[in-house]
């Protein structure tokens, strides 16, 4: 017996009762499509998460001052920590030879105003460093350029929706814009970039770092962004940061953060979601097996008459149990194709209606839902036909009025 | 050739063992037609179906052409079942979702015959019990007597030495049933032995030999021709005219 008689003859007896193999088939899709999209849901949600995070880079060691540590003594109490200066990010440029990118940052809030038009932004002073360091991308015009840092430049670069605001419909390279009380020459836009932890990207005005601490009047950085050439050297780069700043300052009052504690941590409760959705979609799978089962229950109840006369034309024993098999392999595939293709289609779906959920199924969870869903249907549709071949061709006859 | 050697066949349903074959010695020549007849519950499909190897016998030997089949494994069954018996039940057991074609074509797809060839001698069956036009159709569509001769072309198709009839026409009236008979009669004539299972006389007539049963023990041997034998063998003979 050929595979395509085998092939030809399940196919026969699936289309012979067409209610039950469909019903049957809608249940291995479902449960194959549940596996595969919400699993596919839980990368997407980690996949946004960990972005979020990397999109400032992993290899990104971040210097505050005060020391939030608990080292002894209150928080608040005691001196106050010392200055953290364009000085201090100068030092740890030459004194960390990993150091890719030593930014500056400094901070603030001011009235942004262009003939009439006005509102609050977030002011960011900083060095040209920045767009590499923040991974931003220009849209027009160019950033801020490099410059010996405690010079004052009287240039800005808009985010893209507070240009948008600010010069609707118009060109804003070249313009000039009010930012407090300076006179700031429009240099560049950004591309829209969103919110990234917490800070919206698009509204905030990007000025030179000695332009921004003489603007809000500071002596002290709001902190120092240090990017290294590999997360490898993120544990070396930071004791030689604290080195540094303790020599500087006698004493250690900076706050050395990187990102890995956290990033891990999100990780690894969005990976234990990711678990806990497969683990429902599992349950919702091996109910469709169960159904496999039911149908071929049935199936080879009501066709144990059948199953006798296959024996009594010749047929042996493995030649029915495969055409048994055949016919819940064949049901559990298409219903598992049916459930990968709808999973598809409404992953679609949700990518298109919130963008920032890329739903790509895991490889493994495609691979599972379909192995399972095959492998039930061969277990499940196995094994009532066990039993059936077992007996003699006349007490298999005799179990229906055929 | 037949030989049966003191076959029992006894169920056993928790209580009294129930003998459907207490001891049967027979033997059937190669190319006999013999008719079996006997009451209701007298054991005559269960003799029918041990020759079929459909059954085993709870004892005693059953040789096939000198071959011991009793203690053969299951696929060794399934292969004389498949190419040296042939079988027709009462109840014509035909695939209700297979046309008349694959119906005849079944044995043929699990004996291994290639497609093209499958085709040919289905239809060469089908032509033979005359019901080539009705190839298509669904036993649904067919009337009792074409389903039956459907079954003998099922039955014949991968031409066995022995064909073995279970009260073939009790479900068909006179005229279907004498096309049935009518075509068993010209298998016989082209040299299959041909064992039947009849309640009829009028069909027990057209064998040469006819097997009377009573409690699974053969009671009477007489030839086809001696119907007033037959009768009070029966026990139940006509008053002569
Ligand atoms: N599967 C079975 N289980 C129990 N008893 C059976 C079974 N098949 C047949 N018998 C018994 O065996 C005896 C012979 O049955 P059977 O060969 O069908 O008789 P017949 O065909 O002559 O009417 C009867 O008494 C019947 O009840
Ligand atoms: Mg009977």
């Amino acid at each position: 017996m050929s595979a395509l008689d085998l092939i030809a003859f399940a196919t026969t007896a699936l289309a012979g009762h067409r209610l039950r193999s469909a019903l049957s088939l809608l249940g291995v899709a479902i449960g194959v499509a549940a596996v595969v999209l919400l699993t596919a849901l839980g990368e997407a949600a980690r996949a946004y998460v960990v972005g979020q995070f990397e999109a400032l880079g992993t290899n990104l060691l971040i210097v505050i001052p005060g020391r939030t540590e608990t080292s002894g003594g209150l928080p608040g109490v005691g001196k106050p920590p010392h200055d953290l200066t364009l000085g201090d990010a100068e030092a740890l440029r030459r004194g960390i030879a990993q150091a890719r990118h030593v930014v500056p940052v400094v901070i603030g809030t001011e009235r942004v105003a262009h003939q009439g038009r006005q509102r609050d932004a977030i002011i960011v002073g900083t060095t040209h460093e920045f767009l590499a360091v923040r991974r931003l991308g220009v849209g027009i015009g160019g950033f801020l350029p490099p410059l010996e840092q405690r010079r004052s430049l009287p240039v800005v670069v808009l985010g893209s929706k507070l240009a948008a605001e600010l010069f609707p419909g118009q060109n804003p390279l070249g313009r000039i814009v009010r930012i407090g009380g300076w006179r700031m020459r429009t240099i560049g836009v950004l591309v829209p970039r969103g919110v990234q932890l917490g800070l919206n990207l698009d509204e905030i005005a990007l000025v030179p770092v000695g332009t921004g601490m003489r603007m809000f009047d500071r002596t002290s950085l709001f902190r120092i962004l240090i990017e290294l050439g590999a997360h490898t050297e993120l544990e070396a780069a930071r004791e030689r940061a604290r080195a540094i700043i303790r020599e500087r300052h006698g004493e250690e009052d900076v706050t050395c953060l990187s990102q890995d504690a956290v990033l891990g941590a999100f990780s690894s409760i969005l990976g234990a979601l990711t678990a806990a959705l497969a683990g429902i979609a599992l349950v919702s799978l091996s109910v469709a097996g169960i159904g496999i089962m039911n149908v071929m229950l049935v199936s080879v109840s009501e066709r144990t008459a059948e199953i006798g006369l296959l024996k009594a034309l010749g047929a042996r024993r493995r030649q029915v149990l495969a055409a048994f098999l055949a016919e819940a392999v064949l049901l559990a595939l298409a219903g598992g194709v049916l459930g990968l293709l709808a999973a598809a289609g409404a992953g679609q779906a949700v990518s298109w209606y919130v963008p920032a959920l890329q739903i790509r199924p895991p490889a493994w969870a495609v691979a599972a839902a379909l192995g399972l869903s095959v492998g039930a249907g061969a277990l499940f549709g196995l094994l009532p036909a066990l039993r059936a071949v077992r007996l003699d061709p006349v007490a298999a006859l005799a179990r229906a009025g055929g | 050739m037949i030989e049966l050697e003191e076959v029992w066949r006894t169920y056993r349903l928790g209580g009294e063992p129930i003998h459907a074959l207490a001891g049967i010695s027979e033997r059937i020549e190669a190319g006999e037609h013999v008719a079996i007849m006997g009451p209701s519950g007298s054991g005559k499909s269960t003799l029918l179906h041990v020759l079929g190897c459909l059954d085993r016998p709870t004892a005693g030997s059953y040789r096939l052409d000198g071959q011991d089949v009793t203690q053969l494994e299951d696929d060794a069954l399934a292969e004389l079942r498949g190419h040296r018996i042939g079988f027709v039940f009462q109840a014509y057991h035909l695939v209700a979702r297979l046309s008349a074609e694959a119906n005849v074509e079944l044995p043929m797809v699990f004996l291994g015959v290639p497609r093209g060839e499958r085709r040919r001698r289905a239809a060469a069956a089908l032509e033979a019990v005359g019901l080539l036009d009705r190839r298509r159709h669904r036993p649904a569509e067919l009337s009792g007597g074409q389903r039956q001769r459907v079954a003998i072309a099922r039955a014949t198709v991968m031409r066995p030495r022995l064909l073995l009839a279970d009260e073939p026409t009790g479900n068909l009236d006179s005229a279907a049933g004498a096309q049935v008979l009518d075509l068993l009669d010209q298998l016989h004539a082209e040299g299959i032995t041909l064992v039947v299972v009849t309640h009829d006389p009028e069909v027990a007539r057209r064998a040469g030999r006819v097997l009377v049963l009573r409690d699974g023990r053969v009671a009477a041997r007489l030839a086809g021709s001696e119907l007033g034998g037959l009768e009070r063998a029966l026990g139940r003979g006509k008053p002569g005219p």
